[in-house]
């Protein structure tokens, strides 16, 4: 018996089996991307051809240009481009800030307990699990005494609030395996409460701040719901502008208008996969493995 | 450099009355250092070494009593300003901080000017030959070097007290020799009041100048490591330092007041020992023999009758080399033996062992504390208790 034998045909069957089915769920999740793909560089006579699955025969960007610049969204037309910035003005504060509290509560909660640290944690966490649509009258109301209403900034406050929850959940688990013999050598070191945050935990930290941010930044710019309760007009970030902007066409739907514009509105949130992907799944992993 | 004074310290963690937690972790602790001395805390785990070592950082507080450093009572100062510096078992080096940083960082605390921070942090790396390591992180070290660098972060703070919690146990066994002797070496250099907590008393008489062995919250004795072993104070001291542990056989007081018996043995009680024996009114004693006191005997068909003398048969035999270890079963004890390895001896052989009558230990039946120990022969350092 050598451990060089070829595999035999009986056991490759399987792995073949195994990556047939993969082929097939990985070509038809990437089914929706492909069509919204070729569809926004096609012009609007080819698209009436009626052949979805077809590359463009004719490439165009006029439809990412409209989408970006001039499509009309309501009265205006004036495309996405502010409503784009409309959202980064509210995912970047939101998540900053919501991951910064979270940290905080996280080390807190871990490191300097306290009576009833246990009651505090199971209310925070069950912040999680409140349904959207119960806050939704009081947080107009709240949004409403503030003077925030209507705002980029009242959205904001809303995402925050609903996100401590969450980053919480996260950084609470992840500092629960942070050595506390750790924080006792700082404090003998002559390091405070807030020296001890900032310079030996929070550095410590680099892959659940890569799950907060992932999550956090998904969660807020893909946001309809509160963007569409709390703003209107001008101030509405993107996805509800994408809404707007699939239903006002008149006459003829300008799909790879449509199209374009969806896909500026998805980007982000790709781009931020791509490039923390990998950290996401590692710093999942680091929160119940010790390591 | 400092005198450190614990007086009546008690720990208790206010659990309800009834549960784990309510009995003190500490109970009144009494100790008083000299300048530079070299302290060890030993004791079986949960024996509340590390909560006394805690107390004294300040990283707990002390539920009653003083804990004075230099004469100034800390207990309600906080650990930054007690002027100590501690060494953890798992070396608590920061992750993201280079050698040299993680040394720094206390004395950058303080604002500590950058050429001081680099002069003192150098001298420290120099004493503990890390210096080709000083632009490294801690993960890319050995438990050694770690080890080291958790030990430079202590010097380069020049406290007046380090404190060390079990700074060997995560090193491999041949390591842990070589940076005992090296802890000792710096202790030396530097000449700084050292507690050193173990739950291994070979490390804690290896290195200690004074021993303070702990069970269950309260000290059992206190003193030189050459004490602790020929004058334990209890039998659990007595069982607890040395390796293997004492030998203790139940013996019969006869009338005499001075022959020790069982069914297979006799002891003769000599000097203190015995005169401690007339006052004594319990009928019963116990009888502790360190394993390297035993003594092979030739056979002569009537050695059971003579003094200090036991007759069993062999359950274990264990060769080391330079000794052989015997399990001998007396009575219904196990007592160990440490034979020179020349002597032949094999499994289920019936054999006589003999003891000095001065090397053996006597223990109260019920309290067992110690009875009749002589005088040491030379005064312990400054007495404590």
């Amino acid at each position: 018996m050598s451990t060089t034998a070829p595999i035999s045909r009986a056991s490759m069957w399987p792995r073949i089996v195994l990556y047939a089915v993969l082929i097939v769920f990985a070509a038809l999740f990437l089914m929706p991307l492909y069509v919204m793909l070729t569809t926004s560089f096609k012009t609007l006579a080819e698209i009436q051809q009626g052949n979805m699955l077809a590359l463009p025969e004719q490439w165009t960007l006029t439809p990412w240009l409209e989408a970006w610049g001039s499509a009309c969204i309501g009265l205006d037309c004036d495309g996405i481009s502010g409503y784009f910035f409309n959202s980064i003005k509210i995912v970047i504060p939101a998540v900053v800030i919501s991951a910064l509290f979270g940290a905080f509560n996280g080390y807190v909660l871990t490191k300097w307990r306290f009576r009833g640290h246990k009651i505090v944690f199971g209310l925070i966490l069950f912040g999680c699990f409140i349904p959207f649509q119960i806050i939704l009258l009081p947080m107009a109301r709240v949004l409403g005494v503030l003077h925030i209403a209507n705002t980029t900034t009242g959205l904001v406050l809303v995402h925050i609030v609903y996100g401590i929850g969450f980053t919480t959940l996260f950084f609470r688990n992840y500092y629960e395996t942070f050595p506390n013999e750790l924080i006792r050598a700082a404090m003998l070191d002559g390091a405070g409460f807030f020296t001890i945050f900032f310079r030996i935990l929070l550095p410590a930290s680099g892959p659940i701040i890569v799950v907060t941010v992932i999550w956090q930044f998904t969660n807020v710019w893909n946001d309809f719901l509160f963007g569409v309760s709390f703003t209107s007009g001008e101030n509405a970030p993107v996805t509800v502008a994408l809404n707007n902007l699939v239903n006002s066409s008149t006459g003829v739907k300008a799909y790879n208008v449509n199209m374009a514009a969806a896909m500026f509105a998805a980007v982000p949130t790709l781009v931020v996969y791509v490039l923390a992907g990998k950290y996401f799944v590692r710093g999942l992993m680091s929160g119940s493995v010790k390591g | 450099m400092a005198i450190v004074e614990l007086k009546n310290v008690v720990k208790n963690y206010g659990g309800h009355k009834g549960s784990k937690d309510s009995a003190n972790a500490v109970e009144n602790f009494n100790l008083l250092t000299e300048d530079g001395e070299f302290v060890v805390l030993v004791g079986p785990s949960g024996c509340g070494k590390s909560t006394t070592m805690r107390m004294i950082a300040g990283l707990e507080n002390n539920t009653g009593g003083e804990i004075r450093i230099s004469g100034r009572d800390v207990s309600a100062v906080p650990p930054k300003d007690r002027d100590i510096a501690m060494v953890f078992q798992s070396y608590a080096l920061y992750p993201h901080m280079s050698v040299f940083e993680n040394m720094a960082f206390s004395l950058r605390l303080k604002k500590t000017p950058n050429d001081e921070v680099k002069r003192r942090v150098n001298e420290a790396a120099s004493i503990l030959n890390i210096e080709h390591l000083l632009e490294r992180k801690p993960r890319a070290l050995s438990g050694g070097q770690r080890q080291r660098v958790a030990l430079g972060r202590a010097i380069v703070r020049q406290p007046q007290v380090f404190l060390m919690d079990e700074p060997l146990s995560n090193l491999d066994a041949k390591l842990r020799v070589d940076m005992r002797a090296e802890i000792v070496k710096l202790h030396r250099k530097l000449g700084v009041t050292t507690f050193y907590v173990t739950h291994d008393q070979v490390e804690a008489m290896t290195m200690g100048q004074r021993i303070v062995v702990m069970l269950d919250g309260k000290i059992q004795q206190v003193d030189t490591p050459q004490n602790l072993y020929e004058r334990p104070n209890n039998m659990f001291v007595a069982g607890f330092i040395g390796t293997p542990s004492m030998n203790f056989l139940r013996a019969k007081i006869a009338s005499d007041r001075r022959a020790l018996e069982g069914e297979s043995f006799r002891f003769k009680a000599e000097g203190a020992r015995g005169t401690a024996l007339d006052t004594h009114t319990a009928n019963e004693v116990w009888v502790g023999v360190r394993p390297e006191h035993l003594r092979y005997v030739e056979d002569s068909g009537h050695g059971a009758g003579l003094e200090n003398m036991m007759r069993g048969t062999i359950e274990v035999v264990e060769p080391l080399g330079a000794v052989t270890m015997v399990q001998v079963q007396i009575d219904d004890a196990r007592v160990t033996a440490q034979l020179d390895s020349h002597v032949q001896v094999t499994l289920g052989e019936t054999i006589t062992l003999a003891c000095a009558g001065e090397k053996l230990h006597l223990f109260d039946a019920d309290s067992e504390q110690a009875l009749g120990l002589e005088q040491p022969v030379s005064e312990p350092l400054s007495a404590a208790v």
